[in-house]
């Protein structure tokens, strides 16, 4: 198993050091999205017991702004990620569609536990809940559990600042071919 | 203080023997009463100065699906709030014709509670201002807690009755 890295400060591109001051190499793209990467806003947006595990990673005890998640935003328009913490019901899922349609780009996308990846304990004998959230709007990372833990979310949401360093995510594939 | 002797007492001197199957599950006084009459059950409940059942606390349906004829029973619960006592009365309707009379004019707290029991069991409740469904995606064509849908896909082999208490070496 390879170490975590926390990629966080490293900076995308060469630091040359010179008497008075310095140069500095790197590619727009990359110094971009390591910006981006590290000032994620998060949209409020839980629909059941997995908001209560978002809630204790925002707050005190797990805080995720450490990371650049820095404060969750109310509206869809200051957003940048959406955390779909809990269900999707056939009903929510034309609301979550247009929440992600209103976000600016560039928007990311996290599944946070068993029902927004698949539908979880409501897969079988259902007759109102989405099976996976990816039915409804790209997904860029899923985290199990039911709910996850804080740490769980936390690890998916420096996963998902690796992949867009990377220029990985779903929105980042999508705008680049074009 | 209110006992349930006497609001039985009152109801068949009002309405005599239309009233039937007067029961105390736990305690709580329970009669049915025929579909046509709902509305002056509850009127008499509500009017009267020593009954005095004011809030409905709630309504909901039931699916008998082997009771022919009165397949759908809608249960009204309602509580006189001074004398903090509480009664039960259900109205039976066939499922092809499941009509019974809206309850929103006297209280207003019918309303949602009409819209979820049309929502999930399709009793059609005449005068209802908005009957349309509440919980449900609008596009919804059934009627879901309608026992014609099984709780569980008959299908599935990974659920062993036996860890469910329903069948098995426990029986």
């Amino acid at each position: 198993m390879s170490e975590q890295v926390n990629t966080a400060q490293q900076f995308p591109g060469q630091v040359h050091d010179l008497p008075g001051g310095g140069i500095v190499l790197s590619k727009l793209d990359d110094v971009i999205n390591w910006a981006r990467s590290n000032s994620l806003w998060p949209l409020t947006f839980a629909t059941s017991c997995c908001g209560i595990e978002m809630m204790a990673t925002a707050s005190a005890k797990y805080d995720f702004s450490r990371f650049g998640f820095e404060v969750a935003r109310a509206t869809p328009r200051q957003a940048d990620v959406i955390i779909i913490a809990g269900t999707i019901v056939n009903k929510m899922a034309p609301v979550l569609k247009r929440l992600y349609d209103q976000m600016a780009d560039p928007k990311y996308v996290i599944a946070m536990g068993a029902c927004a990846i698949s539908g979880g304990p409501f897969f079988y004998n259902t007759y109102s809940v989405v099976k996976g959230a990816d039915h409804v709007i790209p997904v860029d990372v899923y985290v199990a559990g039911c709910p996850p833990r804080p740490e769980a979310l936390l690890h998916a949401l420096i996963s998902l600042q690796e992949k867009i360093k990377m220029g990985m995510t779903r929105e980042q594939i999508r705008t680049g071919k074009e | 203080m209110l006992t349930n002797e006497q609001i039985k007492n009152k109801l068949i001197e009002k309405f005599g023997d239309v009233l039937t199957d007067f029961s105390e599950p736990y305690g709580m006084l329970t009669f049915e009463a025929p579909k046509d009459l709902n509305l002056k059950v509850m009127q008499f409940l509500y009017d009267d100065a020593e009954l005095g059942f004011q809030f409905l606390t709630d309504l909901q349906a039931v699916h008998y699906p082997h009771d022919k004829g009165r397949e759908l029973a809608v249960v009204y619960h309602l509580h006189n709030l001074k004398d903090n006592v509480r009664i039960r009365f259900k109205v039976f309707t066939s499922i092809e014709q499941p009509d019974v009379f809206t309850a929103t004019k006297l209280y207003e707290a019918a309303n949602w509670m009409e819209r979820e029991t049309y929502d999930f069991f399709g009793v059609n409740f005449i005068g209802h201002p908005n009957l349309k469904r509440v919980l449900n995606v609008d596009e919804m064509d059934y009627f879901p807690m309608r026992k014609e849908f099984p709780l569980e896909d008959q299908t599935r082999v990974d659920k062993d009755d036996e860890m469910f208490g329903r069948g098995g070496s426990f029986n």
